[in-house]
């Protein structure tokens, strides 16, 4: 089943791959923000939190 | 091993997170997954206490640790490694590859093939370290990933500003100057990626900018594993401890592969369809192997 919610950032409709997980990172298709999925239902979409000096791998 | 408890520790899912779910899946296991923020761990107390799955540590059979972020991950793994909890990857290997002057330090002990290094920690004696390798050189912060806050210094106006900046601007970390010779590689470098004791696949990083990091627009190719190449990748993994390792090589032109540098938490997405290699797999089937050898040993030892 694929989800549908909008954008924080930009309000954008996205639609959400069916495979979808929570806590996954997904860019919004117009703004290019990066979101991540907070909650599958009902679908909840926030920015992602910012990089960090320590993130890597 | 369906009954097997595993955890997956992550600040966020990731396609490679995603990719390793999935290969768990295939198994017929369904990690737990546990967000590096959601931790509150009593330190005195033990392996006990519940993680915020609402199990027991201790039930854990192997956690394997995804943390983009890599202070929290390494205080994880120090954590569960002290409780007795194995870990992908160890938190000895990742305390060495978290740091590129550990990590410098290691392979020279193992005498592996690298540029030429040296460190200095004030302005005057590190521009002497800089000009003592010959420009350009490059500065590199000794903890970060992605090609962030990489210098190639070109002369010694460049090299004075770079090093006053950071100084300046930088928190103490910044203020180890830990300078590189410039290799002067073709357009590529590579990446392998050893898991275990098997060198699995190697990718070319391609890029017309002297950073060939993927995540920096470097592109990936198919790199063959040679048994030169396994052997020195094999060698490598080994000085920094073992496990999941991806290992960054330049091909300079003289002196054949060198070492650049080591990747614990690596990232594998771009690497698979051009190798083939279903490197989710091959990780997945390595944290099960040592899950496996944690509990025949336990169960030695309680005989």
């Amino acid at each position: 089943m694929t989800h549908i919610s909008t954008c924080p950032d930009c309000c954008a409709e996205i639609h959400l791959p069916a495979d979808t997980m929570l806590h996954e990172l997904l860019p919004c298709p117009d703004c290019g923000a990066e979101l991540e999925v907070l909650n599958l239902n009902p679908v909840e979409l926030d920015l992602a939190p910012e990089m960090q000096e320590d993130w890597g791998e | 091993m369906p009954d097997l408890r595993i955890a997956l520790l992550i600040t966020h899912i990731r396609p490679e997170e995603k990719l390793l779910i999935e290969a768990f899946q295939s198994r017929g296991i369904e990690p737990h997954i546990i967000l590096d923020r959601s931790v509150n761990i009593d330190l005195t107390a033990g392996a006990e206490q519940l993680a915020p799955s609402g199990i027991p540590w201790s039930a854990y059979a192997v956690v394997l640790e995804r943390c983009v972020s890599t202070s929290r991950g390494m205080y994880l793994q120090a954590i569960l490694n002290s409780w007795g909890i194995p870990t992908v990857n160890s938190y000895a290997t990742a305390a060495v590859c978290a740091d590129k002057l550990l990590t410098t330090l290691a392979l020279a002990q193992a005498g592996v093939p690298q540029p030429n290094t040296r460190v200095a920690f004030d302005e005057e004696s590190a521009v002497e370290a800089i000009e003592g390798l010959g420009y350009p050189a490059v500065l590199k912060p000794v903890t970060g990933s992605w090609g962030r806050l990489l210098a190639r210094v070109n002369d010694r106006t460049a090299a004075e500003a770079i090093i006053e900046h950071r100084l300046t601007l930088g928190s103490y970390t910044h203020h180890t100057f830990y300078a590189q010779e410039y290799v002067q590689k073709p357009d590529r470098d590579i990446r392998a990626f050893v898991v275990g004791n098997q060198t699995i696949c190697a990718i070319y990083r391609t890029s017309e900018h002297w950073i060939t990091n993927t995540a920096r627009g470097g592109t990936a190719s198919n790199c063959p594993v040679t048994p030169e190449l396994n052997a020195l990748c094999l060698r490598a993994a080994n000085a920094v401890g073992g496990g999941v390792l991806a290992l960054d090589l330049f091909e300079d032109p003289d002196r054949g592969l060198l070492l650049n540098e080591i990747n614990h938490t690596m990232e594998f997405r771009n690497s698979s369809k051009p190798t083939g290699v279903d490197i989710a797999a091959h990780v997945v089937g390595y944290a099960l192997e040592t899950a496996r050898h944690a509990e025949a040993e336990t169960r030695v030892a309680a005989l």
